[in-house]
């Protein structure tokens, strides 16, 4: 069964954002939006969440904080960029201490556009983060059973 | 109804025991379910669906296992086996203070899982389980001893059997209990060691480095304890079956107000407002019965 679409576990990291895209991440939440009749839970703790949602340009100082929280997700796990500055950077990308994006420090799955992102926008990258997931599983399942041969 | 409970009465000692740990946690995670819809529809949310929290328990079965210390699975397994058992004790009618140590002994084992692992926000969240601990269990030993006073036998089965009302003659120890029931179900201004609630919690207190299996294991107790503990409310109006059951969801829906008319206290009020309201309404009307009979 899918249960990774059941109950997909957010974590949400602020990686140098503007407060822009926070603000419409806690946005999805409220009772206007409601992520939780999804079961989608905003949890803090990157040991039990599923999926981790990266807003803002990334930076030389925030990127050690980002590769650490991925790692410290349990497998499968999956990755938003919330916002054209965790997409590409946007217009602070030739800054000298901005690496430009979330892609240049963890894998990327999903990217939501937008500045700032809408939270329809931002819902429907994480249902579809969510699929993503689902996919993940099934792989690493695959790979369990027939252990790839060198 | 009435057949229900004979059925019940027909089984044998480890029929019961078996009915428990097969129907609890179905019981435990509906409740919970209840208890998130219930909580969103509240806060003006549609919420989530009713079997959620199953939805939540499977996946977390499928994630990966990541252990930090070795010791920290087997504590989790340990508490999730203490808290079974003593609710399995209690549903076959044994005695209900071996119930009471039992459920301290799974609380102890919980405290210890905390501390195995280094996170600091672990070793905050297990001090502060210890301190709800201390909370409450005065509290749920003058359960026991009030009905003991009432009943003449600390035998569950007995209690459950009294045809007279007990909650008129323990009036202060249920409302001891009440008090100490949101604690007991992690509800908000009590929720000091672990709070469901992300915003309010620093991380996630006791449960911070439990991921994948060990925090499905640690969530289904939960639903075990939680069973348990609406067992011992059920146990107070146990002279009228009907009356008891809901006054027993009655209990339950009152402990999900409270979470959401709350904020946090700190320690130090959970402590002493506990404390206070255990010598106040429990003593006294353990002294009262004293002087009575």
């Amino acid at each position: 069964m899918a249960w990774f679409k059941r109950s997909p576990w957010v974590l949400h990291y602020n990686a140098t954002s503007c407060n822009g895209c926070d603000i419409e991440v806690i946005a999805c939440l409220t009772p206007l939006y409601d992520l939780e009749r999804f079961g989608i839970i905003n949890t803090g703790n990157p040991k039990h969440s599923d999926i981790l949602l990266v807003t803002g340009s990334v930076n030389e100082k925030s990127k050690h904080v980002l590769k650490t929280l991925y790692e410290q997700m349990p497998n499968p796990r999956v990755v938003v960029a919330v916002g054209i500055c965790a997409c590409t950077g946007c217009v602070f990308q030739d800054c000298y201490n901005v690496l430009g994006g979330a892609d240049k420090v963890v894998p990327v799955d999903v990217y939501v556009p937008g500045c700032a992102a809408r939270p329809e926008s931002i819902i429907d990258g994480v249902l579809k983060a969510c699929g993503i997931l689902e996919e993940k599983y099934a792989q690493q399942k695959n790979t369990q059973q027939q252990p790839i041969k060198a | 109804m009435k057949t229900l409970f004979e059925l019940f009465q027909s089984l044998g000692l480890a029929e019961r025991m078996l009915a428990y740990v097969l129907i609890a946690p179905f019981i435990g995670g509906v409740l919970a379910g209840i208890d998130r819809k219930l909580t969103a529809r509240l806060q003006g949310r549609f919420g989530p669906p009713i079997l959620q929290p199953f939805f939540d328990v499977f996946k977390l079965f499928q994630k990966e296992r990541i252990v930090v210390n070795k010791f920290q699975n087997f504590n989790i397994i340990l508490f999730f086996v203490f808290t079974v058992f003593s609710g399995a004790l209690f549903f076959c009618g044994a005695d209900i203070l071996l119930m009471i140590f039992g459920l301290a002994t799974a609380g102890t084992f919980f405290v210890l899982a905390g501390y195995s692992v280094s996170s600091p926000y672990s070793h905050l969240g297990a001090e502060r389980e210890i301190i709800q601990m201390v909370s409450y269990e005065p509290m749920v030993i003058l359960v026991a001893v009030g009905m003991y006073m009432v009943t003449g036998s600390f035998k569950v089965a007995d209690i459950a059997m009294y045809q007279k009302p007990l909650i008129l003659a323990l009036p202060g120890v249920f409302a001891g209990f009440l008090y100490i029931l949101t604690i007991k179900f992690r509800k908000s201004p009590f929720d000091l060691s672990i709070s469901h609630h992300a915003h309010q919690e620093i991380v996630r207190g006791l449960t911070t480095e439990f991921s994948g299996p060990a925090l499905a294991l640690i969530e289904i107790s939960h639903w075990y304890e939680n069973v348990l503990l609406l067992g011992i409310v059920y146990l107070f109006f146990a002279f009228n079956p009907w009356l008891g059951i809901v006054l027993t969801i009655a209990a339950y829906l009152f402990e999900i107000f409270i979470d959401n008319n709350y904020s946090r206290f700190k320690w130090q009020l959970t402590f002493l407002s506990s404390w206070l309201f255990t010598a106040v309404a429990g003593v006294s009307n353990i002294i009262v019965l004293h002087l009575i009979k």
